[in-house]
C-alpha cells in the first residue's frame, strides 16, 4: 500500500501499524512524539493497534514545550 | 553553525513576544539549510495555550498546521522559537527536558533587558549547545 509519510509517499507492506512505521522510519525519541493520520491525532497508547490504510497520510510531530519558570536571574 | 534572521523576523518574533506579555509566547521557524548554517526565511507566530508567564508548549494542531506551510512553500522546518518575559535567554532545565528533537534549534527571546535579546541553541541528551546568531535585511 502507499502512504505518504512527512509528505512523502512511499510503499510499505498491508496492515503496517503506527508503532511499526515509527520504527521503519527510524523516528528519533518516538516517546515524545505525536502522530497524525490524516489530519486526527493518535493516542500515543494505540499506536501498536492502528493499523494504517492505503493512501493514508501520516506525520510525526514532536512535543514542543518549555518555560523559564525554573531560572532566576 | 549560525543561524540566519532577516532583521523583519526578529522584529516579528519580538512584538509577538511582546504583544503576549505577561505570558511566554512562542512558535515556529522554518527555511532552508546552506551546509552548516540555517536561514530563517519564515516565523510563524502560534498561541500559547499555557498562557503563563513561565511555561509554554505548541498546539499540536497549529504546529502541523504550519508543518504543511512549510512543505508548501519549500522550506525545512527548522525549530521553535518562544520567550522568557523576565528571565535571560538561556535554556530553563524546563526546555532542556521538553527539548525531544535533536536536530531543532530552540530560539529564546529574553524580554529582561532593555532591548529584546535572541539566542539560539541544539539540545541533545540534555546537552546544550549555543549557535551563533547573525540578522540579515
Amino acid at each position: 500500500m502507499k502512504l505518504t509519510v512527512a509528505g512523502n509517499v512511499k510503499e510499505y507492506e498491508d496492515g503496517l501499524t503506527v508503532a511499526k512505521l515509527i520504527e521503519l522510519e527510524k523516528v528519533e525519541t518516538p516517546e515524545y512524539v505525536t502522530v497524525s493520520i490524516n489530519d486526527e491525532f493518535v493516542p500515543g497508547d494505540t499506536f501498536e493497534e492502528t493499523v494504517l490504510n492505503h493512501c493514508d497520510s501520516v506525520e510525526f510531530l514532536y512535543f514542543m514545550g518549555g518555560g523559564a519558570y525554573d531560572i532566576h536571574q | 553553525m549560525s543561524i540566519y534572521i532577516k532583521k523583519s523576523d526578529f522584529d516579528t518574533i519580538a512584538a509577538h513576544a511582546a504583544a503576549e506579555l505577561p505570558n511566554e509566547a512562542c512558535g515556529l521557524i522554518a527555511g532552508r539549510l546552506d551546509g552548516e548554517d540555517r536561514f530563517i526565511e519564515k516565523v510563524y507566530l502560534l498561541s500559547n495555550p499555557d498562557r503563563s508567564p513561565e511555561h509554554f508548549s505548541i498546539d499540536p494542531k497549529e504546529q502541523l498546521s504550519a508543518i504543511k506551510d512549510m512543505r508548501q512553500n519549500g522550506f525545512v522546518p527548522l525549530g521553535n522559537f518562544h520567550s522568557h518575559p523576565s528571565t535571560p535567554a538561556r535554556p530553563s532545565e524546563e526546555d532542556i527536558r521538553l527539548a525531544h528533537d535533536p536536530k531543532a534549534s530552540y530560539l529564546i527571546l529574553s524580554l529582561s533587558e532593555k532591548e529584546p535579546v535572541l539566542k539560539a541553541f541544539r539540545i541533545a541528551d540534555t546537552k546544550v549547545t549555543q549557535d551563533s546568531i547573525k540578522f540579515i535585511l
